[in-house]
Parts: structure tokens; C-alpha cells; sequence
């Protein structure tokens, strides 16, 4: 045996253990259970094998340029104040599609300089235009505009990632999704219940404190508070509904309006973490500690208003309305007729982080565990039964250089499931099945390059001569034939959600280790069977 | 005409198995039969395509609310659909599901149900309407997630574990355990919750603790798919831009490597072949999912290398046997061909059989769009792509036009392989 050949055979076999290696990494243990447990720990199984849900979401970006615009609108009132001017009245015209538009009416024209000195000065993000009758359209700038929405995105994915760390899912995909549509990916695997998680990654948590102008009074509608006061909300000062005291959770009847301050004394930017507490009469309440600039502001807040009542507001909705006995420093507790399990969601949100945005649910696949069995079973049994079909085929039709191409096919599974181990690609249902397509396929270019030195052997040539033609005019097809199978695989991959990514995956991985095998294996191993033969001895095939 | 009788320098090659020897079957003369077979389930795939079951979209691309159940005894759709029509959703569609001995249903609403402001109202809908049996103040331990099992036993702690380390670990793996035994041994449906059924995972005090809040209903959620409108449209175009992108990359490729009727031919082949395959599903009426889709585009690629195995023996051919008429050159080509491409279409064929056979319900739609797509795509090569490329070159032939020298480029096609003895 020459020199040339078994230095091949030597780098076949390095392959082979390489690969190998990616399958089951270095098992800590060489029982049954110990090299199956390292072969899940290398090749990740995805949620349709595995259990789990997968959920898309959508960022509602409009609201977080609503928020943006309303900022944008105060500050334009004080500044308007402070300067003089004039002006009839300030609107967004349509804040649900153009949330990022403000029109300005009713500015004199000898104030006109002015106004355009505040837009560039206090607005730089927003570009002003005149028209009709004195009136001005403010509007945001358009590369403003995208970078405020695509931070709002990428905020979202960050919180959202907080919260379902905090959950203790292991590793959750949490992604943005598709392009230019704010679209966010959930994968959570062994979540078969999703109705919990989906609420903790919706809620806002945004809280604020205000003041309660009107103290402990709860109102049982808008107008009862509106009466109070003569008709007239006070300056500066909001409706806004709550739980009435006395109320249970779950009852829509007991709700109430209070007469809130606008400006918060505090918002969640300040809080520096939440737990799970008791209030004075043992119930489950949400401890928050404030940061020192929060505490700081806090307790200017409390020492002025001793006496008056605080409101705690949760998504714009009155939590819980308290006396101020004293003044706070940085520490308080929510209370709001929690049960235990609310009072941990609620401080693990609040810890997370609000969300900049609303989210929409858009897409949710829950696939149950035992299903996620069953398919495992399945495909292996598929997979096994192809397999044995083909090794047995190929046996039988072709004797010897049969076995040359079942070592080549065992060759190719191996070095495409090390493939996935090693770049950590996940193996779906329909990668099982892109597995045993690869099987079949694989096998076209052994059929191909046998069928060829078959004929050249008819023809009279000899065994080295019809083997060396056999594979060099197959090279060829065998390469035009797998390119356009990984190309089709390649867009499938684009283009495809998670099963059939990795049915593409599986599929690309199976043609790479093919084209090494069938072409390199099986000619190194029709080498070595020729150079033990005899001059003039026949090749089984 | 080669000899029968093996070669006389070599011995071993009488007794191989050998199909398709020298097989010299005239397949273009044929053609006219092709044409009739391939006319009839394209027409007949169309025409349940315009009037008898449309192009039946799963609800990937519809949209809608699917939930598969599990029973642990023979369901009954129709008393199913009542129940749940009782709790206000008018236009369910309540089916048998997979084989009969798995006991599943599928239940579906349609895109009316799922809209993106509550999305999952109908699967919830759905569950309370099933649960309407019932124990009042219970859970239902086979829809019940390992977690609501592990807070449980932390609160009602049945092993005096007290609030040690251990606690949380303990029964956490004790909870899994019992879900696990419930999914993959009992498929998702426990009997009942009793000492005979849980001993294998449970103790006795730990089974205790659970019959006081928990009970078993007579099903089990399998799955669930709630695809919104939003999302079935982006899926809808995906699959329109990849099945574009996949045929122009062919085109191309073929173009390139080829001349460009030969990336023609095989792209008419290939819609004749995509035709076909979404016909037969029509005709069947099985539904059309995304991996259904990632069939079809496999089965183009894969009627597309073996026309080009097809395209490259006849350039092979047309090199060597200048003098000839094409169309014989052609009919030997295949012929030539033939052993290794009804081998490979059968060996192919055999693992995607395997796949539809055993490889479950998920993938029924997925496998068969497989199995039909390799069997009309080894035929079409043959019985399609060749006579086009004949056809037109007898069409430029009446037409006055020199017939097109084929390969149009030279130094294009397999380079002649140097004749090396080897010792």
C-alpha cells in the first residue's frame, strides 16, 4: 500500500473521530445514559421536538413616538408662555397613524421668527412647516423618527429578556423578527403553559407617584369627581381610574376616579429594585427601593406634602391611594390586594424595566411535550427504517462496492450530525426527515459513479482505468447537482421559519459531507480494495 | 449493440444484479403518451384547483386557531362541537385527527376568531368549553404545567421538607417527573390520580396532597397553532418570494452551465411538476403548510438534478456523436441514463416512503408532497424536459434557422479524463 494512500486513509480516519467528537463531545461517562446525555447537551433540539411555545410579537412603536410628541407638546406650551406667543390651540391631528404630527394654530405671523428660533432651539428632532391660515405642522424628523422607533424595539427585547431570565427558562430565543416591521421572536422551550409568561412580557409596568389632590376621595365616575370641583379639572391635574377601596380584584364594577396630579413625584426610571413583601396587616405587598437620586426626590416630595395623600399609579391606573404621615427616604410598599404569585410577577416586572412600548401578540405555537415525544420517536423510526433500505439495497446490487458505499453513507451521517454539533444548529421534525433525504440523496452520487464504472468495465476497460473514468466524469454531475440542492436549501433558510430552517440546515450540512464521502471516501477505499488485488483480478461491483 | 455475454478478460461481472443493461426503449417516440398522462392530472389537478376544493392553505397562510386534543377514550366530534358552540364560537370545525387509535381531534376556528387584539381568545374559549366537566375548585392535572404542580407542593409541602435548600430542587424534579410520566409514557392523558397510576414518581403523601386540588379530565392539549392575519400574510408572501427566488436561481444556473433552452425546458419542467404535486393535494384535499411548501421547493430542486444528469449525458453525447440526429441522440442519452436514474429515484423514493409510512402525522403533508414530487419529477425529466429540448430544435429546424450547436460554448462540459494506467 503506497505511501499516498495511507496517509489519505489516516486523514479519513482524523475526520471521522473530528466529527465523531462534535457528536458527543468528551462523555463523562460511557453508559448508555451518560453518552446520551452528552449527545443532547451537543445537538439541541427545537420546539417541535422538545416542547415548548414560540410566539411573535409586535412592538406597538406608535406608542413610544406618542410619548415623544406629548413631551415634545408640553414643552412647546412653556415655552410658549415664557416667550408670549401666541397661539390658538396645539393637537396632534392623528396620533393612532401619525402619532409623530403636531399642528400649531393660530400663530401670528409678526411671531413667526420666534417660533421657528423654538422648533430649532428646544426641537432639533422636529422640523417645522407652515400652512394654511397661520398654522404650523410639527413633525418629527424622518431619520428621528426611525431611530426612535427601532430603540423603542430594541428596549423591548431587552426588558422582555429580563423578565423571562428572571422566569428561569432555559434558553429562550428572544429575537427581533422579519424586517422593518418591529416584530419580536419568543422562543421559550418547556413553557407548555404559556398564559403566564405571555402576561409578564406584556405588561408595561410603568409606575409612577403622584400626588391625590383630592386626598383619600374616591369617585364613582367622571362627573361626580368633575361636580366636586365646580365642573373644572384644577390646573394641572388628570382624571384617573383606579379600584375603588373596598373592591376586589376581579369585580369591573368597583372602579373609581380620583383627581390626580399630572406630574409624578417619582417614576419607575427611579426604582432600584422590587421584592415581595408584607404590608402592616400581613398581606402580600411589593416592597421598592429607590435609588439615591430617587430618594432624594422622593423625600422633597414627602416633607412638603405631609398630611396629603400619594396615589401609586400602574399603568396608568390608580394601584393604591395613601396618607403621607411622615416624610420617606427611599423605601415604600404597594399595596393592592395582591395574591402572593402577583406580588412576585409584579415585582419581577417592575425590577425588568418598563417596556417603551405596548406589544401585540401576533403568532403563538405551543407545542405540548407529548407531542414533542412522539415526533422524536417517530423520526428516529423513520430514519432508521430508510437507512436499513438503502444499506441493504446497496449490498445487494452493487456486493462489495455496496459495503464501500454504506461505510461512505455511515461516514456522511456522522460528519453531518457533527456539523450540527459543533455550529449548534438546532434539529427539528423536518430535520429529522432533511436527515434521511440526505440518505437518499447522498446515495445518488455513490449510484452515479458505480453505475459509470460499470460501464466503462463493459466497454473492457480495466478496473483501475474504470474506476479512475467512473469518478471523474461523475465529478461533474455530482457537483452541478449538489450546488443546486444547497442554493434551493440556502433560500429555504432565508426564507423559512424554525422547522424548516432546520430541515434546510440538515439538508445543506448532509450535501457538504457528501460531496466529501462520496467523492474522497469511496475513492480512497476503491484504492485500497484495487491495490490488493491481483493484476486481471475482477472488481465486485 | 453491446454482447450479452459478460467480458471475456475479466470474470465476476455475469453474476452482479444488474437492471436496465442495455435497455434501448424509444422515449421520444413516446411522447404523445406522456403528454396525454401529464394532461390529464394537470387538468385534473386545475380544475379541483378552480372549482372543487380551491387550493386547500393550512393555517399558516390562512390564519385562524388550530387546537389538537388528545383523548384518553374514543372521542366524538359531533358531541364536541356542541359543547363548544354552547360557549359562542358558531364556526368551529371539530375532525378526527392522525390514526384512530391515537384518539385525537382537531379543532379549529377560522380567521373571524383570531384577531391581534386577543389572539389566543379562541384556544381559551376553546379549553373552558372542553373543561366543562369540570370538578368545581380543582385543577385539571393533565393541562396543568410542571410549574403550577411545583407551587403547589411548595405550599402544601406533603414531605415536611420544610422551607430547607432542598425544598424547591426536590420537588421541582418530583413535579417533572409526574408531568414527564403523564407526556411521554401516558401521551399527555393520565387516568387518574391515584397510587396505582402515579407509583412509579410519586409517593403515596405526595398523591394524597394533589387529590385534594387537583383532577384529571378525559383529555389533553397536544398542541396549538394561532397564526394572526398579520402574520399569515407575511408567510403567504415568504413562501411566494422563495418559490420566485428558487426558480430564477435555476434559470440562471442552468443558463450558465448549459445553453439557455436547456434552463427553459427545465423550468417548464418544473412547474409541470409543481402543478401536479399541488393538484394532487387539492384533489385530497390535505392541507398546505409551510413545511408542505418546503417540500415542493425541494422536490424542484431535486427534478432538477436529474434533469441535469439527463442534459449532461446528452451534451456528453452530442460531442461524441456529431453526425447524429438529436433526437437520437437524445433517446440514448436516457436510455444511457436510465440504470442510474431509476436507481436513484428509487432509492430516494425509498426513504421518503419510509418517512411517510413511519414518520408520523406532523409530517404526513410534508412526506407525501415528497413521495408524489419524486415520482413525477423522475418522470418528467425523461417524459418532458428532453422532448422540449427536441421540440425546439426541430421548431428552428422548420423555421430555416441553423440547428444550435450544442454546447454553444466550447471548453463548457466535463473536461476528457487523461487515460492513466495504473499498476
Amino acid at each position: 500500500m503506497n505511501k499516498n494512500l495511507s496517509w489519505k486513509l489516516t486523514v479519513i480516519i482524523g475526520i471521522l473521530l473530528v466529527f465523531l467528537a462534535g457528536i458527543f463531545g468528551i462523555p463523562k461517562d460511557w453508559s448508555g445514559r451518560g453518552v446520551l446525555a452528552s449527545i443532547a447537551d451537543r445537538i439541541h433540539l427545537g420546539l417541535d421536538l422538545r416542547g415548548g411555545t414560540h410566539l411573535i410579537l409586535q412592538v406597538q412603536v406608535n406608542d413610544a413616538v406618542n410619548v415623544d410628541s406629548d413631551n415634545a407638546i408640553a414643552r412647546l406650551k412653556e415655552d410658549f408662555r415664557s416667550r408670549k406667543i401666541n397661539y390658538a390651540d396645539i393637537t396632534k391631528p392623528d396620533p393612532v397613524n401619525h402619532p409623530e404630527m403636531i399642528v400649531v394654530k393660530g400663530v401670528p405671523p409678526d411671531q413667526t421668527s420666534d417660533f421657528k428660533n423654538i422648533i430649532s432651539d428646544r426641537l432639533p428632532e422636529y422640523d417645522a412647516s407652515s400652512g394654511a391660515e397661520n398654522s404650523w405642522t410639527v413633525s418629527m424628523k424622518a431619520q428621528n423618527l426611525a431611530d426612535l422607533k427601532n430603540r423603542a424595539v430594541a428596549q423591548a427585547i431587552e426588558t422582555i429578556r429580563n423578565r423571562i431570565d428572571q422566569l428561569g427558562v432555559s434558553e429562550p430565543v428572544i429575537q427581533e423578527h422579519g424586517l422593518g416591521q418591529y416584530q419580536i421572536l419568543v422562543q421559550l422551550p418547556g413553557v407548555d403553559d404559556p398564559a403566564r409568561v405571555k402576561e409578564i412580557m406584556q405588561s408595561t409596568a410603568m409606575l409612577e407617584i403622584k400626588q391625590s389632590i383630592d386626598g383619600q376621595a374616591a369617585y364613582p365616575s367622571e362627573q361626580a369627581a368633575l361636580q366636586a370641583h365646580g365642573g373644572v379639572l384644577p390646573p394641572d391635574a388628570v382624571l384617573m381610574a383606579g379600584k375603588s377601596i373596598g373592591s376586589r380584584r376581579d369585580t369591573e364594577s368597583g372602579e373609581a376616579w380620583y383627581i390626580i396630579s399630572r406630574a409624578s413625584a417619582v417614576t419607575g426610571r427611579d426604582l432600584r429594585t422590587a421584592e415581595p413583601s408584607t404590608d402592616e396587616n400581613g398581606q402580600p405587598a411589593v416592597r421598592f427601593i429607590l435609588t439615591s437620586e430617587g430618594g432624594r426626590k422622593f423625600y422633597a416630595f414627602t416633607s412638603a406634602h405631609v398630611g396629603d395623600s400619594l396615589a401609586v399609579v400602574l399603568d396608568n391606573k390608580v394601584q393604591e391611594v395613601a396618607v403621607i404621615k411622615e416624610a420617606i427616604h427611599d423605601t415604600g410598599i404597594i399595596n393592592g390586594r395582591f395574591t402572593q404569585q402577583e406580588t412576585q410577577d409584579l415585582s419581577m416586572t417592575l425590577r425588568s424595566g418598563a417596556l417603551p412600548a405596548g406589544i401585540k401578540y401576533l403568532e403563538e405555537r405551543t407545542v405540548g411535550p407529548s407531542l414533542g415525544a412522539d415526533s422524536i420517536r417517530s423520526g428516529i423510526r423513520a430514519a432508521m427504517v430508510g437507512m436499513l433500505a438503502v444499506l441493504i439495497f446497496m449490498l445487494i446490487y452493487y456486493r462489495w462496492a455496496g459495503v464501500n458505499a454504506d461505510i461512505a453513507l455511515i461516514l456522511n451521517l456522522v460528519i453531518l450530525l457533527g456539523f450540527m454539533g459543533y455550529f449548534g444548529a438546532v434539529l427539528t421534525l423536518p430535520g429529522i426527515a432533511g436527515v434521511i433525504l440526505t440518505v437518499g440523496m447522498g446515495v445518488d452520487s455513490n449510484v452515479l459513479i458505480f453505475e459509470r464504472i460499470r460501464e466503462e468495465l463493459r466497454n473492457g476497460k480495466t478496473p483501475p482505468s474504470a474506476v479512475e473514468q467512473g469518478f471523474g466524469h461523475a465529478w461533474i454531475t455530482i457537483v452541478d447537482t449538489h450546488v443546486t440542492t444547497i442554493v434551493s436549501a440556502a433560500i429555504l433558510f432565508i426564507f423559512g421559519t424554525g422547522p424548516v430552517k432546520g430541515f434546510a440546515t440538515t439538508l445543506v450540512f448532509g450535501l457538504i459531507a457528501n460531496l466529501f464521502t462520496a467523492v474522497f471516501v469511496s475513492r480512497v477505499i476503491f484504492d485500497w480494495v484495487l491495490s490488493r488485488k491481483q493484476r486481471g483480478e475482477a472488481l465486485s461491483i | 449493440m453491446h454482447p450479452e455475454r459478460p467480458t471475456t478478460d475479466f470474470e465476476g461481472i455475469v453474476s452482479s444484479v444488474e437492471f436496465f443493461r442495455n435497455t434501448n426503449i424509444d422515449f421520444l417516440g413516446k411522447k404523445w403518451y406522456f403528454l396525454v398522462f401529464s394532461l390529464v392530472f394537470s387538468v385534473a389537478g386545475l380544475l379541483s384547483m378552480a372549482f372543487w376544493h380551491g387550493i386547500p392553505l393550512g393555517v399558516d397562510f390562512r390564519g385562524g386557531t388550530l387546537v389538537y386534543v388528545k383523548y384518553a377514550h374514543t372521542p366524538d366530534p359531533s358531541a364536541i362541537h356542541s359543547e363548544i358552540e354552547r360557549a359562542g364560537l358558531k364556526n368551529a370545525r371539530v375532525q378526527r385527527y392522525g390514526q384512530a387509535a391515537n384518539n385525537e381531534v382537531l379543532i379549529a376556528l377560522d380567521i373571524q376568531e383570531t384577531s391581534e387584539q386577543a389572539l389566543d381568545k379562541g384556544k381559551i374559549q376553546i379549553i373552558q368549553a372542553l373543561e366543562s366537566h369540570a370538578t368545581a375548585g380543582k385543577q385539571d392535572l393533565n393541562n396543568s404545567s410542571s410549574l403550577t404542580v411545583t407551587n403547589y407542593l411548595l405550599e402544601k409541602d406533603p414531605l415536611h421538607l420544610g422551607t430547607g435548600t432542598d425544598a424547591n430542587p426536590r420537588y421541582t424534579a418530583i413535579a417533572q417527573a409526574i408531568v414527564d410520566y403523564r407526556d411521554k409514557v401516558k401521551g399527555g392523558v393520565l387516568g387518574s390520580i391515584s397510587n396505582d397510576e402515579l407509583k412509579s414518581v410519586a409517593d403515596p403523601a405526595v398523591v394524597a396532597s394533589l387529590q385534594d386540588n387537583f383532577y384529571v379530565s378525559d383529555f389533553g392539549i397536544r398542541n396549538v397553532e394561532i397564526v394572526g392575519p398579520q402574520v399569515g400574510q407575511q408567510l403567504r408572501k415568504q413562501a411566494i418570494l422563495a418559490t420566485l427566488y428558487s426558480l430564477g436561481g435555476m434559470l440562471i444556473y442552468l443558463g450558465l452551465r448549459f445553453e439557455w433552452i436547456y434552463g427553459v425546458a427545465a423550468v417548464l419542467t418544473v412547474f409541470h411538476d409543481t402543478l401536479i404535486t399541488v393538484g394532487a393535494f387539492s384533489l385530497l384535499n390535505w392541507e398546505i403548510s409551510l413545511t408542505v411548501i418546503a417540500a415542493i421547493l425541494t422536490l424542484i430542486g431535486y427534478s432538477n438534478n436529474d434533469t441535469i444528469v439527463v442534459f449532461d449525458r446528452i451534451r456528453e453525447n452530442v460531442k461524441l456523436l456529431r453526425r447524429d440526429r438529436l433526437a437520437d441522440i437524445v433517446n440514448k442519452s436516457i436510455n444511457q441514463t436510465l440504470s442510474r436514474t431509476i436507481l436513484t429515484a428509487g432509492l430516494t423514493f425509498l426513504t421518503v416512503l419510509a418517512l411517510f409510512l413511519f414518520g408520523g402525522e406532523v409530517l404526513h403533508g410534508f412526506s407525501f408532497a415528497l413521495v408524489i414530487g419524486i415520482l413525477i419529477g423522475t418522470y418528467s425529466s425523461i417524459a418532458i424536459a428532453a422532448p422540449i429540448l427536441v421540440a425546439y430544435q426541430e421548431w428552428r429546424g422548420e423555421r430555416g434557422k441553423k440547428p444550435i450547436a450544442m454546447p454553444l460554448r466550447s471548453g463548457n462540459g466535463p473536461a476528457q479524463p487523461k487515460e492513466k494506467v495504473k499498476v
